[in-house]
């Protein structure tokens, strides 16, 4: 018999790539998006800027500190307005209301716009079409109008203005959520599931709901940028937040006379808007790369 | 292909009616149409109120109100507005000839650039420019439309004080007098034009490229691309007559979604440039709780958007065969 | 049907690919030759990532820009690797064609079937649309497809798997190229189907006289069509020789494997005998033949020395294996049986086992 050598071969020599949990892929694959990676930690500290940095910070929204139309200097960092508002107070309680608001619509939203897409989708039928008729009927107008008849009947507090949009926002996840489950529903793990007896609750919960997660969450997050670019425009147009409350939206719609004059007063608020904005999106996309690699194997 | 398009236009009027119904309910129970007048300094007698009240209906159950509203409606009466020498229906008719003016150029623009780039990112993916448009389409992704019609303002007033001369304007959407024919007319109107249709062109590229991308990109790894340059077909032949063809289709149906958006997005670069356009009507009127001109507002643009959405449906069943015969 | 006997058309010679990933190169291809000659077919056995696909990419220049290639491909003395995408494009279709695995996803939806083989035939001769839509017919004929008049104006939604494959075979004959590479022509195929179309495939490319290489892990499909055949594994050829060599007196072990999970009807053998454990990973490659950890005839060489494909049998019989005479006469039983299952713990097989 020849010598048998397999109980000593190197163990590399096999799969020299270890088996990896589902979360450890998609964490590797997340770290691997260098823009992404960057987009969090920038994200992460212009919200601990805002939440702990607007705290600490000697001035308050309200405070009238007596230095009028300042440009940007040690002491007043983002300049002062016309009144004599400090506007780096001004921005930071911004960014937080901003912030506020844009995470409230995306969990409302995708929580209910994920029910009743994966209900609708997993049930078919007359649901199905009730359902998505609803949905239908909310996308069937233009969201902006709808929400400025809301936004100027509702009064101007962050959190109702937050929920009118979410109130319209859902109707759009929840297409994307029947989507996904229909196509999931199809998947052969599925019907090997139904085939072994399980029950509807543990197929949703056990099956769909987990494989539709990157999904949902890649959408969520990128519904937090779209949040805050349509706060900002009710805001701008006079029907979102309105004062005492600020918010960024608000900021750059009462410096728009400023532009020429006093340029901080529009450019910073502004600037804030586009760099969450930006690293939210960046940051979706590399969920979305993270989640589903396949879209971007394609190399030609 | 007559039977399909019969069968959407049926599955659509009920909702546009029930929209109607939602719009109505909504705009009626959330505001005070006589809270103008209430607001008068000296108030107006209790007469004033009564016959205004009974002029918009306000005597009415909200029910009997929608329905003489809808059945208004088919004989072209959109209803009383709360200002008592407005005629809604023509007026909106004017404004929103403005608005769909804007948006229909913007749409044009948006969709000619958004399919260059994204074509051109596609087949050189991961190279400087793929990752330039790619950078430059995040950007206009996470830009405040209105900060940037304002920064884009800002922009062409600066260029007009270093011509010396009016070439973009900057307010208004057409100059109220105008020497010469037609021809200056129509010039006048596109020079008032050109910087709201970037300002609203860029936010539907910038969405748009990048899913043109993603749609070339699938379609460049397909096995039908494949086929076509074993079969010998040069590179161009396969590019344009295989993978732009087919990579064109799903666009449609995203286009026609982002309609909504799109109107949106109009309301507020007419604002930032005093259009007097449907932007600013909606505004007014919502302003003062002008229940018939709100929801006359919302009809036409609910209208808007599911014919345009029918006339996608329809395209994408002529584009793609396997719609067409299912 | 070997009309010109011992002319080659398709030369390859120590043809490499590597793709660089983020894990590290991938050597899907280490240095394969062959050759072609007019008429002939080839059949190219392996698993799935024993590089076998790649390699016939690569001859006609449709792998991905990021794959780097060398070695060279001739068909009918010219070089192919290298050529610029004009040269390339006026061989590809005219003198090799291809068939790919899936005929679901082969053939644009957006064009009918008539379009699509008429677009084949344009492509490379200055006829009008009318005589090239004639052509197809004929040619939907020669596939065995019924009413092929009808049939141009089919969209592929409206035919069967089976159906478009025939299309697909079709587009590969229309110009009557000197080679079709046809690459798991049959596996995303039912097995009922599959037959028929390999007939298809037999009439059509010996009515045109075209060489084949006809890709497949399929033993089976192998049988009885090629003339001769290549085994491949992790990119490399471990045994070539004609169909008879190969299947009669196999001197590699894997080859030996191979036959041994192959279903026969005329020998009494109760059960199959599956080789343990799954292909090295194609990144970082150790040194030694790659199929040492599944192999039961395994020694201390093999892990240090990769063997060269030698003459065995005959001159024309190469096989890759430091002990390929000990081969001689052994079952495929014999070797991968019960007895080496049990007492040889295989890493890969033992993972595996645990994931279920």
């Amino acid at each position: 018999m020849p010598e048998r050598i397999t109980e000593h071969a190197p163990a590399e020599r096999e799969f020299t790539v270890a088996q990896r949990s589902q979360g450890q892929l998609v964490l590797r694959r997340f770290l691997r998006h260098r823009l992404a990676v960057i987009s969090l930690v920038v994200l992460l500290a212009v919200v601990l800027l805002a939440f702990v940095g607007g705290a600490l910070w000697r001035y308050d929204v309200a405070t009238l500190t007596g230095d009028y139309s300042q440009p940007p200097s040690w002491g007043h960092p983002f300049g002062t307005d016309a009144v004599g508002h400090d506007s780096f107070a001004q921005v930071m309680r911004g960014t937080q209301i901003s912030i506020g608001i844009a995470v409230l619509v995306a969990v409302f939203s995708t929580l209910i716009g994920t029910i009743w897409g994966a209900t609708a989708g997993y049930y078919r039928g007359a649901l199905d079409t009730v359902m998505m008729r609803i949905s239908d009927l909310i996308l069937t107008l233009p969201l902006l109008a709808v929400a400025a008849v809301l936004g100027h009947n509702v009064g101007g507090s962050w959190w109702l203005i937050a929920l009118v949009i979410a109130g319209l926002y859902w109707a759009y996840v929840s297409r994307v959520a029947r989507g996904v489950v229909l196509s999931l529903r199809e998947k052969e793990f599925i019907e090997a599931a139904k085939a072994l007896g399980a029950g509807d609750a543990r197929i949703i919960f056990r099956h769909l709901i987990p494989n539709a997660l990157g999904s949902i969450i890649v959408n969520a997050t990128v519904l937090v940028a779209i949040a805050i670019l349509l706060e900002t425009a009710l805001s701008f147009l006079g029907v979102g937040v309105r004062p005492p409350d600020t918010s960024l939206g608000l900021l750059v719609s009462s410096a728009q006379t400023a532009v020429s004059t006093r340029p901080w007063l529009f450019y910073l608020p502004g600037l804030f808007i586009i760099v969450i904005a930006l690293t939210i999106n960046f940051i979706g996309d590399g969920l979305r790369d993270a989640f589903d690699p396949q879209q971007t194997k394609v190399r030609e | 292909m007559l039977a399909y398009a019969v069968r959407r236009v049926l599955v659509s009027m009920p909702i546009l009616i029930a929209a109607t119904f939602l719009v109505f309910v909504m705009v009626a129970l959330s505001g005070d149409p006589l809270s103008e007048l209430r607001t008068r300094n000296p108030p107006p007698p209790p007469r004033t109120f009564e016959l205004e009240a009974q002029r918009l209906n306000l005597d009415e159950p909200l029910l009997t109100r929608y329905w003489g509203w809808l059945t208004g409606l088919f004989r072209g009466d959109f209803g009383p507005s709360t200002q008592s020498t407005l005629q809604i229906g023509p007026e909106l008719f004017a404004r929103f000839v403005v608005t769909f003016r804007l948006i229909a150029l913007a749409m044009l623009v948006a969709l000619v650039l958004a399919v260059i780039v994204g074509v051109i990112s596609a087949v050189k993916q991961y190279s400087g420019t793929d990752y330039t448009f790619t950078f430059a389409g995040f950007l206009f992704l996470s830009m405040p439309s209105f900060w940037f019609a304002i920064l884009l303002k800002e922009a062409g007033i600066s260029f007009n004080n270093a011509v010396g001369s009016q070439v973009l304007f900057t307010i208004g959407d057409s100059s109220v007098f105008v020497e010469g024919g037609t021809w200056a007319q129509f010039t006048d109107i596109l020079g008032h034009m050109i910087l709201p249709t970037i300002s609203l062109a860029l936010l539907s590229f910038a969405a748009w490229s990048r899913f043109q991308r993603a749609s070339m990109l699938e379609v460049l790894g397909s096995d039908y691309v494949r086929l076509a340059r074993a079969k010998g077909l040069r590179q161009r032949k396969v590019m344009t007559r295989h993978a732009l063809r087919t990579a064109l289709i799903p666009l449609t149906t995203v286009t026609a979604l982002d309609l909504g958006a799109i109107i949106s997005g109009a309301v507020i670069t007419e604002i930032v440039y005093q259009w007097r356009g449907a932007g600013s009507f909606l505004l007014e009127s919502i302003d003062r709780n002008d229940v018939y001109a709100v929801s006359g507002w919302l009809l036409v643009a609910a209208t808007f958007i599911i014919l345009f959405n029918l006339a996608a449906d329809l395209l994408y069943a002529v584009l793609d065969p396997r719609i067409r015969y299912a | 049907m070997t009309a010109a006997a011992g002319e080659t058309v398709l030369e390859v010679d120590d043809l490499r690919v590597s793709f660089p990933t983020d894990d590290g190169v991938v050597q899907a291809v280490r240095g394969v030759s062959y050759r072609l000659g007019r008429g002939e077919v080839l059949g190219v056995v392996g698993e799935s990532g024993s590089g076998k696909s790649v390699m016939s990419l690569a001859v006609i220049g449709l792998l991905p820009g990021s794959a780097r290639i060398s070695g060279s491909a001739r068909c009918c003395g010219e070089e192919l690797l290298g050529a610029s995408d004009k040269q390339l494009s006026r061989v590809r279709g005219r003198r090799i064609s291809m068939i790919f695995q899936d005929p679901m996803t082969s053939l644009n939806p957006v064009y009918s079937i008539g379009y699509q083989i008429a677009e084949a035939i344009r492509a490379h001769h200055d006829v009008g649309r009318e005589a090239a839509l004639e052509q197809a017919v004929e040619l939907l004929d020669l596939v065995r497809i019924p009413n092929p008049r009808e049939r141009l104006r089919s969209y592929p939604h409206e035919l069967s798997g089976g159906m478009r494959q025939r299309v697909v075979i079709a587009i590969a004959m229309a110009n009557r190229p000197d080679v079709i590479i046809a690459d798991e022509p049959t596996t995303a195929l039912d097995v009922t189907v599959q037959a028929q179309v390999l007939e298809a495939l037999d009439t059509a490319q010996q009515q045109i006289g075209a060489a084949m290489v006809l890709i497949t892990h399929d033993l089976g499909v192998i049988a009885g069509h090629a003339d001769r055949v290549l085994v491949m594994y992790a990119g490399k050829l471990v045994e070539a020789g004609t169909a008879d060599d190969v299947f009669y007196a196999p001197r590699m072990p894997y080859t030996l494997g191979l036959l041994g999970s192959l279903p026969r009807l005329d020998a009494k053998t109760e059960r199959l005998t599956p080789i343990g454990g799954a292909p090295p990973s194609a990144v970082n490659m150790p040194p030694g033949c790659p199929f040492t950890p599944r192999c039961p005839l395994a020694q201390q060489v093999c892990e240090r020395e990769e063997p060269a494909a030698e003459p065995t049998t005959s001159p024309d019989h190469l096989a890759a294996c430091h002990f390929s005479e000990q081969l001689e006469g052994r079952e495929p039983a014999e070797l991968f049986g019960a007895g080496w299952r049990d007492d040889v713990v295989v890493p890969g097989a033992e993972q595996r086992e645990e994931a279920r």
